[in-house]
């Protein structure tokens, strides 16, 4: 779409620069710059830091030895992202600013090409972010039956011992890294804007660099496995980091690229939520998930640092011969054990807070009534992300710390459950004689209570220091988060994307098999984890392929229920597939009747959002208020008023 | 619906759903503390083991009424609130519905002190307990009386102990690729496979690595403390009950963690002194060629070990080489 | 395009990924388990004592690692040394294993590994001597070690000097020390071996490597009922 001249002066008129024209592209434009090219400019920077790292390392005394070149694989991963982000075009403004040059203005594609290639539109992001986060969960989903499957049998073993500690590793770390942004990056990207009023982000630019820092990220970390994968688990413990084989680096490399990404799109949505607000959107009318936002915001912005220089001394002491890490030489184990959970523990907040700020966007649709204490939903979020610094140390309670850091962190660990249990109380008051209207979403949300719930009250158990003898490092904590984490964080993405996918896409999802998705889902995920807590209480470790021989009815239970819940997805997959590509049915503009601003745009959203840029004046919370104030001032267009409990969205004068 | 009775059923909503949690809570409570209580993990085979069981208790004491609250509130709503059910009256908002100044202070206060209350009961029990079994590391602040004595004297090589005097048996933990060893200082500092235990004795575990971080969990002990290069992580229990129990490493450790684990004897006192006086003199052997007991080792980087450190380089802090250049 | 040729599309991708899925786990069930077991169970009459030789050879270019130290074993059916560290044993039954060690030695780490543990009267042969403790500080050092921890067996295998053997499997030509003892083996489970010296080069402290891979310098003892 170009950008029309005789466009009504507006208040935040966010027309590219004049000096950088925006020219028009051609789907089919194969030479141009697209995921394809990343590809190939991926691989040739792989090539090219192989052979260096070889030509630098190959006479080193313990390279030789052991015959396995820790810095051609680190020079390797680190010319292929290069080379991806050349490749798919992310460094041409940047590279051509810095040396001087006018930067050529970027090509504006339309039509299904967009998805492929590095676009500004943060609706596409959104979109491209939605694809890569499935596809890190999937193959994490699919690391996690080859778990489960060992751990069917403790004496018969499917995968030889370093096999299986591969996966678990492997497992891990796809499924943290994927889900420090499978909110922020779909939703946060696609509509924060939207939410507050704008017609982009602060910095287009670095949001869809941080996309495609994504996914070089998880290219990164899954080439783990064809270097032999790496033995540490996803906590990555010195100094058997340092032993390990070349899969190492891929994680440690992998860390600092997702780190990057994570920075820069926490950065980007901070910046976008603090200043790009429509006008009369004071901080008491933002939407609560924005407020989730740039509470995660902050935490990916301030901790990411920390695991990107946590991943550097690992890397030296793995290729530079340093000794961060290795006591023998000044170094100590206790070092990365205090970055990695410095950076850790926040990192276990970016995933539940944008939770949080889903279902307090959800449920008010659904029970047509405001969201209950809103101020206090707000507070506790940021409470959260305050304190979220201030606990790490919880994670290593045992790990022969100070010991008069240990009554100090369980102190503040047990604080910090205060704001979080702010948006139970947010929850319950909402539902409070509401008529709730049980669509797939809201389902997925009040899972999300349910579950948040058992994870929450098992992390009280785990903040006490004498109970934490009892439950780290077994299978009590590892329930905890999962529930925490897939419980409250996963089931409110899928809440979410069931939510937005009509506005994103233009399309119905099928609620039949939306409701299968979530029933199968949610009952086998309890019939799997719940067991968990028990196995744990009765004594059997993390991350081993061997266990108690009176243990095997409960793993075998929780195993045949993974399998079950694995299949589950397969519902959302079909699901997906048949609304969105297959058979779509269009979806009318405000499917679900919600008050938000991201709702009052057309479908599909024009390119920049907004006709004109509304003027706010009100919060978007005003169900069922007899007399409610308009929610904005859309200039030229009918004013939206607050809907009445009445649900017919496509009656124009109501 | 009238103001009047619309009035009513509000009330009504919310009393009955405190009256069903009031009956609700105090039967769990009941139920769990007298029929499951005593026998949560992991027993009551030490000292730290009953502390920790009563700590687990009361938190699941106080935990369970919040679980059962939250669950029927859920249900409760589910079932009353439904818009499938013709008789829910329609949802009203406006500002009584945003918000209720009552709800919310009561909410944070409530909160706040059960949460606070918790962290002083753990950190009473924590001081109770000596450290509850947990690692304090090299220089711990909670010790049984006694502890300080016998570690000192054990360092010194004076250390002893026997039945029936009450003394503080340290015991160190050698925690290696992929097994555990056991010293014991005060019969000469030999080195086992096997964990036998003296009963009612407070034993002071003093837990190092040779290499990466492993971490001893003696399950029914209720003793965790990782194992680190080159640090002594102490942990302390009293054994209270004859018995087997099990330790199991529990922190990964390379390939072989899951197999890291042997079982351990808690035994009467005199049976304890025959076992370590034997197997004292029996190891006497093997026990001159070991490096003289100490607090930590660090391993010979260099030999069969690869070297993956080039063959020149000293270690920085040498407390005691183990390994290679021993006193002939 | 049709919806019959979206739903085409789509299905032929997802079994596209499928295929992809299939193939990745093939390749991760690796050797060792199940299907790389050398099977011992029939090589000798029930309750006779099965005769388990295996060698210890230095860094000497065997296999994908020519870097990394190995155990072989002598195949009981084939007599050829395979490259393979899991071995199908019957239960209760007496093993006798020779070890043919070609490897250098040093100290150990921990000279708890010194002593012999767990075999048949704690004792056993180096070149026909017994003995049951062994000072890895004197003589050629300790090359590697046999043990199978969960069992608490644990025997010490002598270094040698002189010119080791160049290519593996080795023959008696190279210099060599020959140990033999015995251990009975428990019910039927599954039973993790190693060694306990340290002796993957280039890795901190000697465990990374060869130690930590499935086929060189560890393994799993699969202990079976013999009918």
């Amino acid at each position: 779409m170009t950008i029309s001249a005789e466009r009504p002066v507006d208040v935040e008129a966010s027309v590219p620069p004049a000096n950088v024209e925006a020219s028009k592209g051609r789907a089919g434009d194969w030479l141009s710059q697209h995921i394809g090219t990343a590809i190939i400019c991926g691989f040739l920077g792989y090539i090219l830091g192989h052979w260096l790292g070889n030509y630098i390392g190959n006479t080193y005394g313990n390279i030789a030895n052991s015959g396995q070149n820790s810095i051609a694989v680190t020079l390797a991963l680190l010319f292929m992202v290069i080379g991806w982000l050349l490749g798919i075009g992310a460094l041409n403004y940047p590279l051509a600013k810095m040396i001087g040059r006018q930067p050529k203005g970027e090509v504006e594609y339309t039509g299904w090409s967009r998805y492929f290639r590095y676009n500004l539109d943060h609706k596409v992001v959104g979109i491209q972010y939605v694809v890569a986060v499935l596809g890190f969960f999937f193959t994490g989903g699919l690391l996690a039956m080859a778990i489960r499957t060992e751990l069917l049998n403790p004496t018969v073993h499917v995968f030889a011992a370093d096999t299986y500690i591969k996966i678990v590793s492997e497992h891990g770390t796809i499924m943290m890294m994927m889900a420090s942004s499978v909110v922020v990056g779909p939703l946060g990207n696609y509509f924060v804007p939207l939410m507050i009023g704008s017609r982009r982000m602060a910095f287009p630019r670095i949001e869809a660099f941080s996309l495609w820092t994504f996914v070089a990220g998880y290219f990164v970390i899954f080439s783990a496995l064809f270097f032999g994968g790496f033995p540490t688990g996803w906590t990555g413990y010195a100094p058997l980091q340092t032993q390990a084989g070349p899969g190492m680096i891929s994680y440690l490399f992998g860390f600092a690229v997702i780190s990057v990404g994570m920075m820069t799109a926490g950065f980007n949505l901070a910046v976008t939520i603090i200043n790009y607000r429509a006008p009369g959107m004071t901080w008491s009318r933002v939407p609560v998930f924005v407020w989730s936002m740039i509470a995660t915001a902050a935490l990916l912005t301030l901790a990411s640092p920390v695991l990107f220089a946590a991943g550097t001394f690992g890397i030296l002491d793995r290729t530079a011969q340093t000794a961060f890490y290795v006591a023998e030489h000044g170094g100590s184990s206790y070092l990365w054990e205090n970055l990695f959970w410095f950076f850790g523990h926040p990192e276990v907040y970016i995933m539940a807070l944008p939770g949080f700020g889903i279902v307090g966007e959800i449920i008010p649709v659904f029970c047509r009534k405001p969201l209950f204490a809103y101020r206090i939903a707000a507070a506790g979020m940021i409470g959260v992300s305050l304190l979220s610094f201030f606990v790490w140390q919880h994670h290593i309670f045992q790990s022969g710390i100070d010991p008069d850091m240990r009554p100090l962190f369980m102190l503040t660990t047990e604080l910090i459950s205060i704001p979080t249990g702010f948006i139970f109380l947010v929850g319950m008051g909402t539902l409070y004689k509401a008529r709730i209207r049980y669509e797939v979403p809201m389902l997925f949300c009040m899972a999300v209570y349910f579950n948040f719930l058992l994870g929450g009250v098992s992390g009280v158990f785990l903040s006490d220091v004498p109970v934490n003898v009892t439950v780290h490092g077994g299978f009590f904590v590892l329930s905890h988060f999962h529930y925490t984490i897939m419980g409250g964080l996963i089931f409110a993405f899928f809440g979410g994307l069931y939510f937005w996918l009509p506005k994103m896409t233009g399309r119905t999802t099928n609620k039949k098999l939306g409701l299968w998705h979530f029933w199968t889902m949610f009952v086998f995920f309890n019939l799997t984890f719940f067991p968990m807590f028990v196995i744990g209480l009765l004594g059997q470790p993390r991350r081993v392929f061997t266990y108690a021989k009176n243990l095997q009815g409960l793993n075998d239970f929780s195993s045949v229920s993974a399998f079950c819940l694995g299949a589950s997805f397969l519902i959302f997959v079909a699901n997906l597939m048949w609304s969105q590509f297959i058979a779509p049915e269009k979806s009318p503009s405000n499917p679900w009747d919600s008050l938000g601003l991201e709702w009052q745009t057309a479908t599909p959203i024009p390119a920049y959002n907004f006709e004109r840029i509304p003027v706010i004046m009100t919060d978007p919370y005003h169900y069922s208020e007899v007399g409610a104030p308009v929610l904005a001032d859309f200039g030229n267009a009918p004013p939206v008023h607050a809907a009445s409990a009445a649900t017919d969205s496509t009656d124009p004068d109501q | 619906m009238t103001p009047e009775s619309s009035m009513g059923s509000e009330e009504n909503h919310f009393r009955r759903i405190v009256i069903i949690w009031v009956v609700l809570s105090i039967a769990g409570d009941l139920l769990f503390w007298f029929l499951v209580g005593p026998h949560i993990p992991p027993g009551r085979m030490t000292s730290s083991a009953k502390d920790d069981q009563l700590d687990f208790n009361i938190l699941m004491v106080i935990g369970l009424p919040v679980v059962i609250g939250v669950f029927e509130w859920l249900a409760y709503a589910g079932i009353k609130w439904n818009a499938r059910n013709k008789d829910t009256p329609e949802s009203v908002g406006g500002p009584r519905a945003a918000g209720n100044k009552r709800a919310e202070v009561s909410w944070i206060v409530i909160t706040s002190v059960v949460v606070i209350f918790l962290a002083g009961f753990g950190t009473v029990e924590l001081y109770v307990g000596s450290g509850s079994g947990g690692g304090e590391g090299p220089n711990p602040i909670l010790q049984p009386a006694g502890a300080v004595q016998a570690e000192t004297a054990a360092l010194a090589g004076t250390g002893t102990w026997s039945p029936n005097s009450n003394e503080v048996l340290p015991v160190q933990v050698i925690g290696q690729q992929w097994k555990f060893t056991y010293r014991y200082p005060t019969f000469g500092g030999f080195e086992s496979s096997d964990l036998i235990l003296p009963v009612n004795t407070v034993i002071a575990f003093n837990v190092t690595s040779l290499d990466v971080i492993h971490s001893f969990w003696a399950y029914q002990l209720e003793v965790k403390a990782d194992a680190n290069p080159q640090i002594n992580n102490v942990a302390f229990t009293r054994t209270e009950q004859l018995g087997s129990f099990e330790v199991r490493c529990g922190e990964l450790c390379g390939i072989w963690h899951g197999a890291m684990f042997n079982p351990g004897h808690v035994v009467s006192q005199s049976a304890f002194m025959t076992w370590a006086t034997s197997t004292e003199s029996k190891n006497a052997a093997n026990t001159k060629i070991l490096p003289p007991f100490a607090w930590t080792y660090v391993p010979d980087a260099n030999g069969a070990d690869g070297g993956y450190y080039p063959d020149n380089v000293v270690p920085y802090s040498p407390v005691e080489v183990y390994g290679s250049k021993q006193p002939s | 395009m049709s919806k019959g040729g979206r739903l085409a599309t789509v299905l032929g991708l997802f079994l596209v990924v499928v295929g992809l899925v299939v193939w990745a786990v093939a390749s991760l069930l690796n050797p060792g388990v199940p299907g790389g077991v050398v099977n011992f169970t029939n090589s000798q009459a029930a309750g006779q004592p099965v005769q388990l030789t295996v060698q210890t050879v230095g860094s000497i270019g065997f296999g994908a690692h020519p870097s990394w130290v190995s155990y072989l074993v002598k195949n009981p059916t084939t007599g050829k040394w395979v490259h393979d560290t899991s071995w199908e044993l019957p239960a209760h039954t007496v093993i006798d294993m020779t070890v043919y060690q070609y490897d250098s030695g040093s100290p150990l780490r921990n000279q708890e590994w010194g002593q012999v543990q767990g075999t048949i009267g704690d004792t056993a042969t180096l070149n026909g001597t017994s003995f049951s403790v062994f000072n890895s500080n004197t003589g050629n050092g300790v090359g590697h070690t046999f043990a199978i921890p969960t069992l608490n067996v644990s025997v010490p295998m002598v270094g040698v000097s002189g010119n080791p053997c160049a290519v593996a499997p080795c023959h008696f030509d190279s210099p060599h020390n020959i140990e033999k003892f015995s251990f009975k083996t428990p019910g039927p489970g599954s039973y993790n071996w190693q060694c306990f010296v340290p002796c993957a080069l280039g890795y901190l402290y000697g465990n990374g490597g060869a130690m930590s891979t499935q086929n060189y310098m560890g393994g799993e003892l699969e202990v079976v009922s013999q009918s």
